[in-house]
């Protein structure tokens, strides 16, 4: 009784409630993003927002934090309807926002960036000072442990995103909207973020998390609300629901969390890695003598901390990093590692690859969803026209069953690629890669930033690709997808190799042990 | 996060607009100099458009700019900005002076080929070093191509001055054989009986045509153009496709440089039947603003030529009849219209979009 008549009480000061929307919709053309949401977010809480990719989570927070203007609806901040026309606003009313993509300026420090928009002045040193003591305190109260002369662009993701968290703090916002805050994290740098979470819900500030993992959403929420295709299904007390019905209600169907697949039939080795090492351009070593083979119908799970010479691994056996020595064999013949020029001569013998980054690598953002369907294969005899131009029909053609057969939405072949989803950006790229049907598919993060039915669709068409006989080499940071699909287990620690498994016979507590360098068989591996 | 435009906003209401604004800044310099801006326009656009003669002049000049214009947006798709269009003119007028003077040519037909040949292969060399440089030393190519501009015209001083040099005082070669003599459009239209006063506008206003299909074709049909755009939008993306970004930009320059060399067929081999010292004139630089404008494609490249076509000849009349408007006035109001669209472009874009954001909601 005492909470309904909280919720209508006219007087702002009472209310209990940060935020509440009412009646938002919004469409882009004929797409309707947001139909009729309602949501009420209480003060001090954490709510979280689940969806697939493309359920609308994003559009509705750039209207709260004023990206994108609704068509319908009112916003009540604190109970007060507040339009929001732009972020200025926003950040008037006291809500801040961790983006997706941070918005920082690299070469700065971190205590230029805070103040960057909010100096009060034109001369730069007062403000600086008074800054530099406002983030101290800041960051003592919420453990950010952030140094504030660091430049940016050389710290890690981790700790960029905590500069972000800063800006808003530094603004005195109540309301912090992160939107998929653990997408780029480290499960370690993940824990720290949650503690800082829970930091900020002690003070009293209220949070809103985007994310589509789950895992999250039970650890550290207290409400959360299922968006579905544009629609605010329902809001839940987490403490009082399952994943598996916020699974549920995310798809609108049951959905496995864990694959499906039968044990591996191993054929002969496809691609063998003999002591291969990498040294960049500042002569650190990124890669120390790595081996390891991956045999046709097998899955090779490649787990570790990113940044620990995954990346680096990838990018030599797909061919656009050199590698500084060591050897690589292809069915027995080695494969040129001098260049950064190979990826043309991997694809011709049949290594696939997707990229870790589809936005920068994967794919070609500006061009349309059929053009970045050939990307990499454009130099195929099938798709040429004469004359030294593409057949885009024959593109087209093959743009179009890879839409129907990966399930892409929406499914057009001609609108431009920076306008799908993640998790559909991501099936155009395997889309390309499996048509070819490669004898060797590497994979980086294959589901990142990808909502649950996708990673569902993209983890069998994985295993399928398996058990059609093709080797698999799957470098993922989150560990529940290297022992769903794995068959074996390497795990990569500081450049290294530092144990091998067998995905049946490890747990997530020796993996994890592996993963900071620890071989619980042999004491402290290298 | 802006909305995107509609197309017809992008490709017509906003240079569009800022056309209008620079019309109306230079407007207000016609006023304050004491002259009736209403006046100007009207000789402007009769000194230009009015007359058989004013358009074959006007479309004389917009050849040129095609040429240099294709060229900067062609290097525009790969993300290089070439500010060296003006040194590759001239080093293009040099191939196609080389080809006319060292064989005594019995019919332009048959000299075309050729001079074509001579002036993109110089023209494109010009620009194959600034191309090689980048590609190879990271040496960044608006630096070196604006240098080698510098460079082109000394190297042209020397030659007419030292090995071309016909007797006389003026630095020029000697005149071209006449079986070099580009057909001009007047003596082309007479053939089939349509009148024309008497310009320098030759049958390279047709291979200014040919020349914007081909770059259509090249960027938005062809491998490489595919490739080309690959690389322009994202590199890394470009070398995951097994595309070679030293080969890529090194080729795109030569094209480029090539392109702009090209423009000596106009003025030189078409009009001025011999090479004569700065006969570039500006050009290179005005494909730049060409290129922005036309949004470096091949159609916006032509109807940006011919607007800076009538710029040019509608302000030589006008600062004939004008006579308080001056040569510089001219330049005064071109570079108001280089300002506008190219330099201030979102001065009026992102009005223009918050309008169509707020139209779309209703």
């Amino acid at each position: 009784m005492t909470a309904s008549s909280a919720l209508s009480a006219p007087d702002p000061g009472a209310s209990t409630l940060a935020i509440e929307l009412v009646g938002v919709s919004k469409s882009f053309g004929p797409v309707q993003a947001n139909k009729d949401i309602h949501l009420a977010v209480r003060k001090g809480a954490i709510h979280g927002i689940v969806g697939e990719n493309g359920a609308g989570k994003s559009t509705l927070m750039s209207i709260l934090y004023g990206f994108y203007h609704a068509d319908a609806g009112e916003i009540r901040v604190n109970g007060v309807t507040t339009p929001i026309p732009d972020s200025q606003a926003a950040i008037r009313a006291g809500i801040g926002m961790v983006h997706q993509h941070f918005m920082l300026v690299e070469p700065f420090t971190v205590l230029e960036n805070v103040i960057l928009g909010a100096e009060n002045g034109a001369l730069l040193r007062p403000s600086l000072a008074r800054a530099r003591a406002e983030l101290k305190r800041l960051e003592q109260e919420y453990e950010l442990d952030v140094d504030p002369d660091a430049v940016v662009g050389e710290l890690s993701v981790g700790h960029q995103q905590r500069v972000e968290i800063l800006k808003a703090l530094y603004r005195e916002c109540d309301i912090l909207i992160l939107d998929e805050p653990t997408g780029v994290l480290t499960p370690a740098e993940a824990d720290h973020l949650f503690r800082i979470l829970g930091h900020l819900k002690e003070q009293g500030k209220t949070i809103i998390l985007i994310t589509h993992k789950l895992r999250e959403i039970m650890a550290i929420t207290d409400q959360v609300s299922v968006m579905r295709r544009g629609e605010m299904v329902r809001t839940l007390t987490t403490s009082e629901t399952s994943p598996a019905e916020i699974a549920e209600l995310m798809v609108g169907r049951r959905v496995l969390l864990r694959v499906e697949k039968g044990p591996a039939r191993p054929g002969e080795t496809l691609l063998e890695v003999r002591n291969l090492s990498v040294t960049d351009a500042k002569g650190v070593a990124r890669l120390k003598s790595v081996s390891f083979a991956v045999r046709a119908g097998e899955i090779l799970g490649v787990a570790g901390v990113a940044g620990n010479g995954q990346s680096e691994l990838l990018e030599v056996l797909a061919g656009y990093a050199p590698a500084t020595s060591g050897e690589v064999l292809f069915k027995g013949r080695p494969l040129d590692l001098s260049r950064h020029t190979n990826a043309d001569d991997r694809r011709d013998v049949g290594i696939a690859h997707v990229p870790e980054d589809r936005h920068r690598r994967g794919l070609v953002m500006a061009f349309a969803a059929w053009e970045n369907s050939c990307l990499g294969y454009h130099r195929e005899e099938r798709l040429q026209g004469g004359f030294g131009t593409l057949d885009r029909d024959a593109i087209r053609d093959l743009a179009r069953k890879g839409i129907e057969r990966f399930d892409i939405r929406p499914p057009s072949c001609d609108l431009k690629t920076a306008n799908f989803s993640g998790g559909n950006q991501q099936k155009i790229v395997l889309a390309r890669e499996i048509e070819r049907e490669p004898e060797v598919l590497l994979i980086g993060q294959p589901t990142r930033g990808v909502d649950i039915g996708a990673i569902e669709f993209i983890h069998n068409e994985i295993v399928a690709l398996r058990d059609r006989g093709k080797a698999i080499v799957l470098v993922s940071v989150e560990l529940d997808e290297i022992q769903a699909l794995s068959d074996r287990i390497i795990v990569m620690f500081d450049g290294a190799i530092s144990g091998e498994r067998a995905a049946g016979q490890t747990d997530e507590r020796e993996l994890g042990l592996l993963m900071a360098g620890i071989d619980p068989g042999k004491g402290r591996a290298a | 996060m802006t909305p995107a435009l509609p197309r017809w906003a992008d490709l017509v209401l906003i240079p569009g607009l800022n056309l209008a604004l620079a019309f109306l800044v230079a407007g207000l310099v016609v006023v304050f100099i004491g002259e009736d801006p209403i006046r100007a326009v009207r000789i402007l656009i009769q000194g230009s458009l009015g007359s058989s003669y004013g358009i074959g002049f006007t479309l004389f000049y917009a050849t040129t700019f095609v040429f240099t214009g294709l060229a900067v947006a062609i290097a525009f798709h790969a993300s290089l900005f070439n500010i060296g269009g003006e040194g590759q003119a001239a080093l293009g007028g040099v191939g196609a002076t080389l080809v006319c003077l060292a064989v005594p040519w019995p019919h332009w037909a048959l000299a075309l080929p050729f001079a074509i040949l001579g002036a993109g292969l110089l023209g494109g060399a010009w620009a194959f070093i600034p191309g090689y440089l980048q590609a190879k030393r990271g040496s960044h190519i608006v630096i070196t191509t604006i240098m080698f501009n510098f460079i082109a015209s000394a190297l042209v001083v020397y030659l007419l001055n030292n090995v071309l040099k016909a007797p006389g005082m003026s630095l020029e070669t000697r005149k071209f054989g006449e079986g070099t003599y580009l057909p001009f459009m007047h003596e082309m239209l007479g053939a089939i009986g349509i009148e024309m006063s008497r310009t320098p506008m030759n049958l390279t206003s047709i291979l200014a045509l040919a020349a914007a299909f081909l770059t259509w074709l090249l960027i938005w049909r062809t491998r490489l153009g595919y490739e080309i755009r690959a690389f322009g939008h994202s590199e890394p993306a470009a070398v995951y496709a097994g595309i070679d970004p030293v080969r890529i930009t090194i080729l795109v320059m030569v094209m480029s440089g090539a392109m702009a060399g090209l423009m000596a067929l106009n003025v030189v081999m078409g009009y001025q039947h011999r090479l004569v010292l700065d006969f570039v004139g500006g050009a290179g630089f005005v494909g730049i603003a060409v290129a922005l404008m036309g949004r470096s494609h091949p159609v916006g490249v032509i109807l940006a030529s011919i607007l800076f076509g009538i710029l040019y000849q509608g302000g030589a009349e006008l600062a004939f009849e004008m006579p308080a408007i001056t040569r510089d006035m001219i330049v005064v109001i071109q570079a108001l219209v280089i300002l506008f669209t190219g330099a201030l472009e979102n001065l009026v874009r992102l009005p223009v979009e918050r309008v169509f954001a707020r139209r779309a909601r209703g």
